[in-house]
C-alpha cells in the first residue's frame, strides 16, 4: 500500500521509519535529561565535599606547624609573630560566644513574643502587615547592620556606659540580636501555627484565657519547632561576620567583659584576609583551622536543630 | 442553703487572669513593634547621614581618598557584573536540582542525602563559602580575584535558597496537570518542560530574585576572596578584578575620618535602593502571575 504526496510516494514502512527516527531523538532527550539534572543535583553535594576537604587539608597543614593541643588549650591568640606566636583558639571562641549570648538575650525573648503575638493574638489583617515588615528586617545586608552598630548603637550606649570602648562586644551583640529576631519569630510562628485549632478551642471552651492557651497549650505543643528555631538562631549568630568585624574590634583577649574590644572567629578570618598575610605563612593556614572550628560548631547546631524537630515533633 | 458559687471570688480571680492576658498581649505587641521601630530608626539615621552626600557625582565617581570626591560607580557596576555570573549559574543549578529532586528522584537514601545536604549547606556561614572560593576558585583553578571566581562562590552560597524555593514552586503544581499531559501522549520531559515549568516559573522567579538580592548584599565571602575595595576603573570582562557596593561600604565604614561615614551612609542608600527595586520586582511577579490551583 502506498500513498502519494505530490510526486513522492510514501509507504507505511517509510512512515514508521520516519516516526521512529523522530522518536529516537525524543528518546535520547528523555534519556539525557534525568542525567543532566542529576549532575546539577550533585553540585550541591560536591560543594559540601569541597568545603570539607579544603578545610581539612589546610587545617592539616596548620596542625603540622602548630600543635593541636596548643590550639585547643592555650588561652593566647597571638598569631602575628612567627617565632613567639601563640595559637590558642580560646579567646576567639569566647569572643564568639559572648556576642552570640548577647544576641540571643535580645533575639529569643523578643522573637518568641512576636511569634506568640502573630500566631495567637494578631488578626489576619495585622499579621499580613507585620510579617512582611519583619522580613524586611531580615533582608537588610549585614554590612548595613555593622555600620548601624558602629555609628549609632555604640555612641548611644556610651552615653549610658561611659567606659564602653569604641569597639566592644555589647553593641554588635545587640544589633546581631535585632537582625535575628525575624528568624526566631517566623520559625517559631510556623511551629505554633501548625498546632491544630481544635486543641486551642478545647482549652478556650474550658474557660482559659488566650494567654493561658498560648503559654500552657500552644507553647508546649510547639516546643520542638521553637527549640529548633533557637538552635538555628545560635548557629546564625556564631557564623555572622560583618557586624562583629566592623563593630566588635580585633583584640583576641580571653575575657567575658562586654565593654571591651574582642575578636570573634569570623572577624579573625576577615582581619587576616583583608591584611596582607602572605600565602603559605602560618597565619594564612590558621584561618582554615579557625574556619574549621566555625564550620563544626554551626554544623553541630544545625544537625541538633534537625534532630530536635524530627525527634520531638508532636503529630496531630 | 449555702452558696455554691461565691461570685465575688470568681470575679476577683477572673479579673486577675484577664488583666494578665491583656498586659501580656500588650507586651507581645510591643515586641512585634520593636522590629518596626528599629527599622525606622535605622533608615532615618542612614538617610539623614546620607543627605547632602547623595548626588549624581556620587553615582558617577570612583573611590577617592577625599570623602567629597568618593563615589560608588565601581561598586555599582561591579555588583551588576557579579549578577552576570550568579544569576545564570545559580538558576540553572538550582532549578535543575529542584526538578531532579521533585520529578525524577526516587525515594531512596541518596535522595534523602541530597536533601539533607542542601538544608545543611543553607546553614553554613557565608564566610566558610569564602574560604572554599579562595582555595578552589582563586588558587586551585587560578581564576584570581576575578568576577568569575567571586560569581561562582556566590552562586554556591545562594544555591540552597534557590533549590528550596524552586522545589516548593514545583510541588505546588497539581498532579492533574501532569496526568492530563501524560494522557495526551506527552513524554516525561515534555511534561516537565511545557507544563510543570511554566506553571511554577512565578514561584521560582520570586525565590530566585530574593536569593540574588542576598548575593548583592553579601560581603563576608568577598572579603575572604580578597576582592579589592579601592578600584579606579571598570571591569571589561569576567576575568577582570572588580569591587562591589558592600565592599566599598565596608571600606568607608572602617575609615577613621567622620566624613567617610557619611559616604558609607550614601553608599548604603544606593545599595538599599537596588535591593528594594529587586524585591518589588519579586513581589510584583508573585502577585501578578502566581496562580492558585
Amino acid at each position: 500500500m502506498a500513498m502519494t504526496d505530490g510526486n513522492r510516494s510514501y509507504s507505511v514502512r517509510d512512515m514508521i521509519k520516519e516516526n521512529k527516527k523522530k522518536q529516537s531523538g525524543q528518546q535520547f532527550v528523555e534519556w539525557l535529561m534525568p542525567k543532566l539534572l542529576l549532575l546539577t543535583a550533585t553540585i550541591s553535594v560536591l560543594t559540601t565535599i569541597g568545603i570539607l576537604f579544603t578545610l581539612l587539608f589546610e587545617t592539616f597543614v596548620f596542625f603540622e606547624r602548630v600543635s593541636i593541643v596548643e590550639f585547643l588549650t592555650s588561652k593566647e591568640w597571638l598569631p602575628w609573630d612567627e617565632k613567639t606566636g601563640s595559637f590558642g583558639v580560646a579567646p576567639l571562641v569566647t569572643g564568639t560566644l559572648l556576642t552570640t549570648a548577647i544576641a540571643m538575650v535580645v533575639a529569643i525573648p523578643i522573637g518568641l513574643a512576636s511569634a506568640i503575638y502573630l500566631s495567637e493574638y494578631a488578626s489576619e489583617k495585622a499579621r499580613k502587615i507585620l510579617k512582611p515588615i519583619l522580613e524586611v528586617l531580615a533582608g537588610i545586608p549585614t554590612i548595613v547592620y555593622g555600620f548601624f552598630a558602629l555609628t549609632f548603637v555604640t555612641p548611644l550606649l556610651q552615653k549610658i556606659i561611659p567606659n564602653l570602648g569604641i569597639f566592644n562586644a555589647l553593641s554588635p551583640g545587640l544589633v546581631m540580636g535585632i537582625m535575628i529576631i525575624p528568624m526566631v519569630a517566623s520559625l517559631s510562628e510556623d511551629a505554633m501555627s501548625s498546632v491544630p485549632n481544635s486543641i486551642r478551642e478545647g482549652a478556650l471552651g474550658l474557660g482559659s484565657t488566650k494567654l493561658e492557651v498560648a503559654l500552657k497549650v500552644v507553647l508546649p505543643a510547639a516546643t520542638s519547632g521553637i527549640a529548633a528555631s533557637f538552635m538555628l538562631a545560635i548557629s546564625r549568630a556564631v557564623g555572622e561576620t560583618m557586624i562583629v568585624a566592623v563593630a566588635g574590634g580585633s583584640s583576641p583577649v580571653f575575657t567575658f567583659d562586654v565593654t571591651k574590644s574582642i575578636q570573634t572567629l569570623t572577624a579573625y578570618i576577615v582581619q587576616v584576609t583583608t591584611g596582607d598575610a602572605g600565602y603559605g605563612t602560618t597565619v594564612y593556614y590558621s584561618i582554615y583551622a579557625v574556619g574549621m572550628t566555625l564550620f563544626l560548631f554551626t554544623l553541630a547546631m544545625n544537625l541538633l536543630a534537625q534532630y530536635i524537630s524530627r525527634r520531638f515533633r508532636e503529630e496531630y | 442553703m449555702g452558696k455554691l458559687i461565691d461570685k465575688q471570688r470568681v470575679v476577683q480571680h477572673m479579673n486577675g487572669r484577664l488583666l494578665r492576658n491583656n498586659v501580656l498581649k500588650f507586651l507581645f505587641f510591643l515586641a512585634t513593634l520593636f522590629g518596626l521601630i528599629v527599622l525606622v530608626v535605622l533608615l532615618y539615621r542612614i538617610l539623614t547621614q546620607a543627605i547632602g552626600w547623595l548626588n549624581l557625582d556620587f553615582l558617577n565617581n570612583f573611590p577617592s581618598r577625599r570623602p567629597e570626591n568618593a563615589g560608588i560607580k565601581a561598586g555599582l557596576v561591579g555588583s551588576l557584573w557579579l549578577m552576570v555570573i550568579v544569576a545564570p549559574v545559580s538558576l540553572i543549578l538550582g532549578v535543575g536540582t529542584a526538578i531532579y529532586l521533585e520529578e525524577y528522584a526516587k525515594k531512596n537514601r541518596f535522595t534523602d542525602f541530597i536533601q539533607t545536604n542542601i538544608s545543611n549547606l543553607a546553614g553554613v556561614p557565608s564566610i566558610v563559602f569564602g574560604l572554599l572560593g579562595l582555595t578552589i576558585f582563586v588558587r586551585e583553578l587560578n581564576l584570581g580575584r576575578s568576577i568569575l571566581a567571586a560569581g561562582l562562590t556566590m552562586s554556591l552560597l545562594v544555591l540552597p535558597v534557590i533549590v528550596v524555593a524552586a522545589q516548593e514552586a514545583i510541588r505546588a503544581v497539581p498532579n492533574q496537570l501532569r496526568e492530563a499531559s501524560y494522557g495526551m501522549g506527552a513524554t516525561k520531559w515534555q511534561t516537565i518542560y511545557r507544563i510543570v515549568l511554566p506553571a511554577s516559573i512565578p514561584g521560582i522567579l520570586t525565590g530566585s530574585i530574593l536569593a540574588l538580592s542576598r548575593a548583592i548584599g553579601e560581603t563576608a565571602p568577598l572579603v575572604v576572596l580578597g576582592i579589592p575595595t579601592f578600584l579606579a576603573y571598570l571591569p571589561r570582562g569576567i576575568l577582570d578584578t572588580f569591587t562591589v557596593m558592600p565592599m566599598q561600604i565596608y571600606n568607608w565604614t572602617s575609615r577613621p575620618q567622620a566624613d567617610f561615614q557619611n559616604v558609607a551612609a550614601a553608599g548604603i542608600v544606593v545599595l538599599l535602593v537596588v535591593l528594594i527595586f529587586m524585591n518589588s520586582i519579586a513581589i510584583f511577579i508573585r502577585n501578578k502571575f502566581q496562580k492558585r490551583y
